[in-house]
């Protein structure tokens, strides 16, 4: 059994909280957060041990693992404590609010030999798993182009007044939209190494960006596109697609199917033929014991709980990994024109 | 319930396979107009009841249903709140608080908040049912037997072990609306047990039951056992494992299996409600042919 406490009991905080509490391996022996009726309906009617103040949880309850779900601000200050106490950590993405947070808690947590995570989910969806593979087994030539795209409906209209709308906090389209692309861009083919240039632009929000666009450069020089929208109403939810194009096929994927185009049939993995090929998630997903809002939240969760049982390594989605996406974050920042 | 319900997910662009393929449908179904023809398609099929999430665009067909009275005598509603997305990105935006703040009617968290007392357990059922109340209003007039709680909040109560909100919830819908509660959800073999242990019996329950074992938390083997040794009112929904299953060959595996009250499914053509519904009947007069044969 894994002692699990949670801080931050907020929209990805209670998602992980009900995971975590029907997680056989999992005994949730703590909640923190500042807001009464959370914490007061999670002690009366959930039973679990809450706590206003983390520190004071940590040393009555003394968890093996910690989910931090607290705003991006919070994240640092509250993460080096932990790691210095060696606690295994998730923390919510994205990591810091810029690299430089970041870069000592990479160096810290190796020091400590801490599991540490960050849910960048997306990872975890059976479409880009296998889309990992086919990229990973070179089966479609030299890739020359990618497309690396997000939409939503976050902000449809000009309203905004909590701390997503504060840039200093870490909201904006950039903050929490695109750094699940630019991670999933970074794993799927190779990590981000230059900005060219880039459009940071506000649609509906007064102080922050609600869509950002950008060319971009790969580590094994691959060149592509970045773009990302959380103000499209005509999506339902958030969308997150890529199109890796190569000189023997092509990929086109998002979270529900996955399109691969092969050119010769010698190149064709095992399942696949020339020409296209269709996919969806349903055949590409494996079961989980407790279905939330989608398999992805469980499988990383339940990764993270086998990494610290020593059952998995800890090489998905660590704060080194995390701590590069946010590098990418501020060299999108960096390159933005006027506008 | 009857056998046979009609679902809405392709009238709302709920695609489990593919995005291109939601767009697609929400062009398709952008007129209310579209919406109503393939409702009586499916009335045509002999299929009266239409379970739908309350999402705003339902208000209207309500008000169709409301207009022609004689037409819809024996249509039934199965409203199942809430709309989940329309929460979810409330949350993102504005926050819990925010959110609570934007949707529970009238002053109630403001009076909630005056003063700094411990909140009580009847305020946390009390917003609860004033919530449902809001999601219930466009269904005023409206014969609404069954009323669900939509699987991404029963599970989320589930996992965080809040029995007694999902008695709440089948208390209200009772109490208010002379309604059965009904419960969707994707891991129904924990769902059916902790309603059982709260004093629940024979739960109506919509969950995933389909040949691939799809979103069937716990595996399919389970989920057979369940439906073997437990009582309850199973309602199987992504009987086609979200496409993943031949028509014929998924529809002959949830025929088969014991106890399901009632086989959800949304389709947008004529032909595929019409197809759909007479095979359903046709695997279900199957064994009784065997039988009489023997």
């Amino acid at each position: 059994m894994i002692n699990v406490a949670l801080i931050g009991a907020g929209k990805m905080g209670l998602s992980h909280l009900a995971i975590l509490g029907a997680h056989p391996e999992v005994k949730v022996v703590g909640v923190c957060d500042t807001a009464k009726l959370i914490t007061e309906a999670l002690t009366k009617y959930s039973g679990f041990n809450c706590y206003t103040d983390y520190l004071e949880m940590i040393e009555e309850v003394k968890p093996d693992a910690v989910f931090v779900a607290v705003p991006t601000k919070l994240h640092a200050p509250i993460v080096e404590k932990l790691i210095a106490k060696g606690i295994h950590i998730f923390a919510e993405k994205p990591f810091g609010l810029n690299p430089e947070e970041g870069i000592p808690l990479v160096k810290m947590a190796k020091e400590h030999n801490i599991v540490n995570m960050v849910g960048y989910h997306t990872k975890f969806v059976g479409t880009f798993q296998e889309v990992k593979k086919i990229v990973d087994l070179n089966l479609i030539g030299d890739i020359y182009h990618f497309q690396a795209e997000a939409y939503g409906p976050v902000v449809i209209k000009n309203k905004q007044n909590n701390w997503r709308a504060d840039p200093s906090e870490g909201g904006g389209c950039l903050m929490d939209y695109t750094c699940h692309v630019i991670d999933l861009l970074n794993y799927l083919i190779a990590p981000v190494t230059e900005v060219y240039s880039s459009i940071i632009k506000p649609i509906f929000s007064s102080h922050v960006d609600d869509a950002v666009y950008a060319l971009m450069k790969l580590d094994n020089d691959v060149t592509g596109v970045l773009s990302v929208n959380w103000s499209d109403e005509t999506y339902r939810k958030m969308s997150t697609s890529i199109t890796i194009i190569g000189t023997k096929g092509k990929i086109i994927s998002d979270a529900s199917e996955l399109k691969v185009y092969f050119k010769n049939e010698f190149d064709c993995p095992p399942g696949y033929s020339k020409g296209w090929n269709v996919k969806n998630v349903t055949e590409l997903t494996e079961d989980v014991d407790f279905y939330l809002r989608g398999e992805e939240y469980s499988a990383q969760i339940d990764y993270f709980i086998q990494a610290i049982m020593g059952k998995t390594e800890n090489n998905i989605n660590t704060f080194e990994t995390a701590c590069q996406t946010d590098q990418i974050i501020q060299m999108i920042k960096q390159k933005a024109v006027a506008l | 319930m009857e056998r046979i319900l009609f679902g809405d997910n392709q009238f709302f662009a709920v695609n489990h396979i593919s995005d291109e393929k939601s767009r697609s449908q929400a062009i398709r179904f952008k007129s209310d107009e579209a919406i109503v023809k393939t409702l009586d398609n499916a009335m045509e099929s002999g299929v009266n009841t239409f379970m739908c999430t309350t999402h705003d665009r339902i208000g209207n067909i309500c008000g169709v249903i409301r207009n022609n009275p004689e037409k819809y005598k024996d249509f039934k509603i199965y409203p199942c709140m809430p709309y989940a997305h329309k929460y979810a990105n409330a949350v993102t935006e504005l926050g819990i608080m925010g959110t609570l703040k934007a949707f529970v009617p009238g002053n109630f968290l403001g009076s909630m908040f005056k003063g700094g007392v411990a909140f009580l357990s009847k305020d946390y059922i009390s917003m609860m049912e004033l919530l449902i109340d809001a999601e219930m209003k466009m269904f005023k007039g409206i014969n609404t037997p069954v009323i669900f709680l939509q699987n991404v909040v029963t599970d989320l109560l589930l996992g965080l072990n809040m029995t007694d909100i999902l008695v709440g919830f089948y208390n209200h819908v009772k109490k208010k609306y002379n309604a059965e509660a009904g419960f969707i959800t994707m891991n129904m073999p924990k769902l059916l047990q902790i309603l059982e242990d709260a004093g629940i019996q024979n739960p109506i329950i919509c969950s995933s039951i389909n040949k691939s074992g799809f979103r069937m938390s716990g595996g399919r083997a389970l989920y057979e056992k369940v439906l073997a040794e437990k009582k309850f009112r199973p309602i199987a929904m992504q009987v086609f494992g979200g496409g993943a299953i031949q028509a014929k060959e998924a529809l002959e595996y949830v025929c088969s299996l014991p106890q399901i009250e009632s086989i959800l499914f949304g389709a947008s053509s004529k032909a595929n409600i019409e197809d759909t519904v007479s095979t359903i009947h046709a695997f279900d007069s199957k064994p009784a042919i065997a039988e009489a044969e023997h």
